[in-house]
């Protein structure tokens, strides 16, 4: 079993040390422009594929980005996380992201209703604006974590794109709770295809945001419909904002805006494939049939500059789990853990060609777990399979 | 009425003031707080891991 161990840094005096990424946060709001530099190149170039320039961007640009800057394995220095916690300049790097993510939304709507373009570039304009609102999950995802109630509220908004409102709910009181668990459906199990993947954990993870709300009304003695139910309180923005957009630019809009929904989260829900496929937290000895804690071994790192910058640090994911509180800023690389073979881009690619990831992506898990098979997470369906090939069969 | 902690994250369940968001009325006691109950902050520990601190 590995044991992590921060890679030793200096300890000088946090007022000496300079974040080397401080400024490079701020291309993180390139991601809600896409639409808008889309718009610009098929201007510029008269090329109507520049519409496209989402989906181009985050599995061309970025994964070519990673390869070429490579790994980012710098920490602060222990002596600096509480003031590079404490320095507004990041939050206000992720809350510009949400005015700019529904300024290219409604742009989108205006293009899709008054544009003239065809339908191909619709589509493209569609996935493009997809891919800002399923990373806009992942900026909902650092602001649903945090103990401020207006972050809180933005993290909501932030959900409305992609319908995904529940996600707050059950990623911070579902995911977090369970991960590494067969128990968890955003947990990819070994020999499980990312196909077979995505209806499991949507739906499973839409039961399990309702069902936690529930308990939690259940105590408050509140109705379960009722405004204080935050998974239906979080859908009702977004059936306000596809209502206005409807209104405003016509029904013509209503079929992109549910398309870049499904894919906005399905985009999410691919980057939950990567983060804890096969990894399992074992039962504790003591009776009480708890598992053991999440430990850094639990997740899947990758710590490539280039990811890193657009997603505040998403792949220090072990970081993550053991202080789900912690602003990107602050969050460590630590040597010995699981790491990722590349950036989340990257294999998100290798997911979708599903022969790829087992071959990338099956053996890491076997060498993890010393060989050991029966210490995976495996997929029941093919539980008999992975023994018997991995030389444990029961 | 005392004071529990959250070892993973420091969030601070006080009984005398509760967490009626979570639907605990304030003077809720923490042996009634569900062992189970995820920690509202960082859901990485359970009620029954909160610490004493006053």
């Amino acid at each position: 079993m590995t044991s992590a161990t921060a890679p030793a840094v200096e300890e000088p005096l946090s007022a000496s040390w300079t974040d080397p990424k401080r400024y490079l946060w701020l291309l993180g709001l390139i991601v809600p422009l896409i639409p808008f530099i889309g718009w610009g190149l098929a201007e510029a170039t008269g090329l109507g594929v520049m519409w496209w320039f989402g989906p181009l961007f985050v599995f061309g640009v970025v994964p070519f980005v990673d390869v070429l800057i490579g790994k980012d394995s710098a920490n602060p220095p222990d002596s600096a996380v509480k003031w590079l916690e404490q320095d507004r300049y990041y939050r206000w790097c992720t809350y510009l992201f949400i005015p700019l993510q529904y300024a290219s939304l409604v742009f989108a709507c205006w293009m899709w209703a008054h544009g003239d373009l065809g339908v191909a570039e619709k589509l493209g304009l569609a996935l493009s604006v997809a891919m800002v609102g399923g990373i806009a999950i992942n900026t909902a995802h650092e602001l649903g974590h945090k103990r401020q109630q207006h972050e809180r509220w933005l993290s909501k908004v932030a959900l409305a794109q992609s319908a995904y409102g529940h996600f707050f709910i059950e990623h911070n009181r579902g995911h977090h709770v369970r991960v590494a668990t067969p128990e968890d459906p955003a947990s990819s199990r070994l020999g499980e295809s990312i196909y077979e993947f995505l209806p499991r954990t949507v739906w499973g993870s839409l039961k399990s945001a309702l069902h936690l709300e529930k308990e939690r009304l259940d105590r408050m003695g509140k109705p379960f419909i009722s405004v204080f139910n935050d998974v239906l309180n979080a859908w009702a923005m977004t059936v306000v904002l596809f209502g206005a957009l409807t209104a405003a630019f016509g029904l013509a809009v209503l079929p992109w805006l549910l398309i870049q929904a499904v894919v906005g989260f399905s985009l999410l829900e691919a980057v939950n494939y990567l983060e804890h496929y096969g990894l399992l937290r074992q039962k504790r000895d003591d009776g009480s049939g708890r598992y053991e804690l999440c430990r850094p071994e639990h997740s899947w790192n990758s710590d490539n500059v280039a990811s890193n910058v657009f997603l505040y640090h998403l792949q220090r994911h072990s970081d993550h789990h053991a202080n789900p509180v912690r602003r990107y800023q602050a969050l460590r690389h630590y040597d010995d853990l699981p790491e990722l073979p590349s950036g989340y881009a990257t294999m998100i690619l290798f997911a979708y060609l599903t022969p790829v990831w087992r071959r990338v992506m099956d053996p890491k898990v076997l060498a993890h777990y010393d060989g050991d098979v029966t210490r995976a997470n495996l997929l029941p369906r093919k539980r008999e399979r992975l023994l018997a090939k991995y030389g444990a069969s029961s | 009425m005392a004071t529990y902690r959250c070892p993973g994250c420091g969030y601070e369940y006080d009984e005398s003031a509760g967490e009626p968001r979570e639907g605990f009325p304030p003077g809720t006691p923490m042996s009634d707080v569900p062992g189970d109950w995820a920690c509202p902050d960082c859901g990485v520990r359970g009620g029954e891991d909160f610490e004493q601190v006053g």
